[in-house]
């Protein structure tokens, strides 16, 4: 019974497997001729956004979700939308594959095609790619070359990268050649509650909780204060982590070893005691858990995030929720950090170079562009002008900081992030010293040493080369 | 003459033999054979990718297989499989038994049957990973089965189900035995049905009591079925891996108590790491097929000889 159902399933799954590929290959074809016969006429109409006459006729794009096709579609100029997949730029074809990174799934897809885009045929090869901070140096370093030189290859100038933040071309930089650019900031702040703050710290005013929580003995010290009245200072201790681990002095891999940051160390001590003294929790973050603490009736105090954490994230639109009355309020917090961002990689091998360095200078260095991105989509841009200028300017304060402009703050922070001690391994070993870290606190390992192992035992397995 | 027609029409009919395994035959070479030849072949190369750079495949000989060994995760993954396995395996064979001797015995005059035996299967065409985020939910710090126990005063906080090992243990082994009693129900039900009903009426008028009709007729005679049933589990119970792994997030938490043996082989999969993946495979193969010999010894027995 059950083997037929399964042959049954999988027949099924292998038909539509065949459908799907069928339709987007009688697809292609389709479209390739027709698009090659208005060519000549439009050329001449978006001159500036046209590429070289040699250059290939579809732009492929690599990426995990929508928010790149959407900052193209609104921002880059002559961008024309055809379906939900593709649009055109003159006589270009863009064509979006977007593969979502759960289970690694977008990595996988990228190591796979990148490596042989030189040889792929000129339609199917990769133009651009978009990778987060996390893995990016996978992709970004010298051997095996994936990703174009912007400078070298792509012709863009220091003058044109100039306004951008230091840390977000440190995030793509490897041996000198910067490979990358981006037209965010993801700098974070402190979130907590003006509620909780005036029933504990009988003020609300964040120049008055700043100075509570401006370092992490004072933050320890809040924490427990916040215990006594009922409340947790942060959901889960994996809250602080990228805060700590921003603030690192090494990498994660060291010469080839495995390598432990002070900074690293401090997180787990610290959130040891937290956790023992039940003033955090160990929750996973997006869990549940963690949700429930932006509702009216949640019992946790701040919050570590970003500009798109705080405006998209926090339930706003929810009416239990704290951020609906606009009750967060924002520091800058014991450390500043950065937590997430995307960034724009050309490939090597794509056909179409000079309409890949107008899109990544379009984007990402035009400051014009970057304000109507702040305006329309609520993005910390990679402008330092712009974002100074926006952090003067009382219309863009957020509601749900209760009309308080974080702007300056994330400038701020901006500035002071460094992200030069990132390494290829940062995400497989972050995601598994997490989840050691997270069974030591509950007390599953008795000791730091024995979860040290069982996280030394998890890298070797992603990364057999650091085996031991 | 007629000597070599007759001959040739032998052949011939032979021919539509082989003619009509082929398609059974070529589909096991392309995905049973192949694939089995390879892991083998894989399990002796170090084989991996780091990054976008291939490492190998360079010849280690038997180095993947002596690394599974000295490293205790054979041991320790097999082990927190088969207390998964044992966790739900015995409540699944008593409950199907219990469930397969009503079933079948007319002087109960069972109402429904037919809807009670489909009710019973149900559980097993929920999809595993389906019934496993159910439980990920029902059973989270805040979930509904903690508020349910601190509501009613049992528990004065939310007990933590998932960081629990025997708590999460116990789950995984509930959740096999909900998803695979029916199956087994029936299949004992078939066994049971097929005793000769004349050997249950003599011993009624004999005077033996219903519970000694179980225990000295029923369970003696359903023998080979209970080992074939315990056997097929026991092979089902070491490919473990969808409801485990859903409910721990793929990480075998707490402290990789509910880590089996599959799961730890996905693990390799993050690095492609064909190498290592292969010498588990190929443990997980020859274990699996020690298993099937017993079966196959017990079932066919008789007719061997």
């Amino acid at each position: 019974m059950k083997k037929l159902a399964s042959v049954l399933l999988s027949t099924l799954m292998a038909a539509s497997l065949v459908a799907c590929g069928t339709s987007t290959s009688s697809g292609t074809p389709a479209e390739a001729p027709a698009e090659e016969k208005p060519a000549e006429a439009t050329a001449e109409a978006t001159a500036e956004a046209a590429p070289a006459g040699d250059e290939g006729s579809v732009l492929n794009i690599y990426c995990w979700n929508e928010e790149f096709k959407s900052r193209l579609e609104d921002h880059y100029p002559g961008y024309e939308k055809v379906d939900a997949t593709t649009g055109k730029i003159g006589d270009v074809t863009v064509k979006f594959t977007i593969t979502p990174s759960d289970d690694n799934a977008y990595q996988n897809k990228l190591d796979e095609v990148l490596p042989n885009n030189a040889s792929a045929a000129a339609d199917d090869k990769v133009d651009i790619f978009l990778v987060e901070a996390d893995y990016a140096l996978k992709y970004t370093g010298a051997d095996p070359a994936v990703a174009l030189d912007v400078k070298g290859d792509l012709g863009l100038t220091d003058a044109d990268l100039a306004n951008q933040y230091q840390y977000t071309k440190d995030v793509v930089t490897a041996n000198g050649v910067l490979r990358g650019v981006s037209w965010q900031g993801c700098p974070g702040v402190l979130v907590y509650r003006r509620d909780i703050a005036t029933e504990v710290f009988g003020t609300d005013d964040p120049a008055e909780i700043a100075p509570l929580l401006s370092d992490w003995d004072k933050f320890n010290e809040a924490a427990a204060k916040l215990k006594e009245a009922g409340y947790t200072i942060t959901c889960s201790a994996n809250d602080t982590f990228r805060v700590y681990s921003n603030n690192v002095t090494s990498k994660w891999v060291e010469d080839g070893k495995i390598n432990i940051d002070p900074n690293i160390e401090k997180w787990v001590e610290d959130s040891k005691a937290l956790v023992d003294a039940g003033e955090t929790g160990t929750y996973d973050l997006w869990g549940d858990e963690w949700n429930a603490g932006f509702m009216k009736d949640g019992k946790v105090f701040c919050y570590f995030g970003p500009a798109w954490l705080i405006n998209f994230c926090m339930a706003a639109d929810d009416e239990g929720s704290v951020a609906h009355d606009g009750g967060w309020a924002a520091v800058e917090g014991p450390q500043g950090f950065n937590w997430g961002g995307t960034w724009i990689c050309g490939a090597q091998g794509s056909d179409n170079p000079t309409l890949v360095a107008d899109i990544m200078k379009q984007l990402t260095c035009t400051e014009s562009v970057m304000t109507d991105i702040v305006k329309k989509d609520s993005d910390f841009v990679n402008n330092k002008p712009a974002m100074e200028a926006a952090a003067k300017d009382d219309s863009y304060a957020f509601p749900i900081l209760g009309g308080q402009n974080p702007l300056a703050m994330f400038c701020e922070g901006a500035n002071k992030i460094s992200m030069a001690n990132i390494s290829n391994y940062d995400q497989g070993c972050t995601e598994e010293f997490q989840n050691a870290m997270k069974n030591y606190f509950d007390g599953n390992y008795a000791t730091y040493e024995e979860a040290l192992d069982a996280f030394y035992k998890a890298v070797g397995e992603k990364y057999p080369e650091l085996a031991q | 003459m007629s000597d070599a027609r007759k001959k040739s029409k032998v052949v011939s009919y032979n021919k539509w033999g082989y003619i009509f395994l082929a398609p059974f035959f070529i589909v096991w070479v392309i995905f049973q054979f192949i694939p089995l030849a390879t892991t083998i072949y894989n399990s002796f190369f170090e084989n991996y990718r780091s990054g976008l750079t291939q490492i190998g495949p360079n010849f280690v000989g038997l180095k993947n297989f002596v690394t599974i060994v000295t490293n205790g995760d054979l041991i320790n993954y097999s082990k927190n499989t088969l207390i998964m396995w044992i966790i739900g395996f015995i409540p699944q064979i008593f409950f199907s038994l219990l469930l397969a001797a009503w079933f079948t015995d007319p002087s109960l005059r069972l109402k429904a049957q037919r809807f009670f035996k489909t009710v019973i299967y149900l559980p097993n065409l929920i999809m595993a990973s389906a019934f496993s985020m159910l439980f990920f939910t029902l059973f989270s710090d805040n979930g509904p089965i903690n508020s349910i126990l601190v509501n009613i005063g049992l528990l004065s906080q939310p007990f933590k189900f998932m960081s629990n090992a025997t708590a999460v243990r116990c789950l995984v082994g509930f959740m096999n035995f909900v998803m695979w009693f029916g199956n087994t129900t029936i299949l004992l039900m078939a066994g049971m049905m097929g005793i000769d009903q004349s050997l249950f009426e003599a011993a009624e008028v004999d005077g033996a009591t219903a519970t000694e009709v179980f225990w000295k007729i029923t369970l003696p005679i359903l023998r080979p079925i209970l080992v074939y049933v315990l056997i097929t589990s026991l092979i089902g119970g070491l490919q473990m891996f969808d409801v485990p792994q859903i409910l721990t997030n793929g990480t075998g938490d707490p402290a990789r108590s509910s880590m089996t043996l599959i799961m730890y082989l996905n693990k390799h999969l993050f690095s492609k790491n064909f190498g290592m993946g292969g010498a588990l495979s190929v443990f997980l193969f020859i274990i699996t097929g020690i298993l099937s010999l017993i079966v196959f010894r017990i079932s066919y027995a008789g007719e061997v000889k």
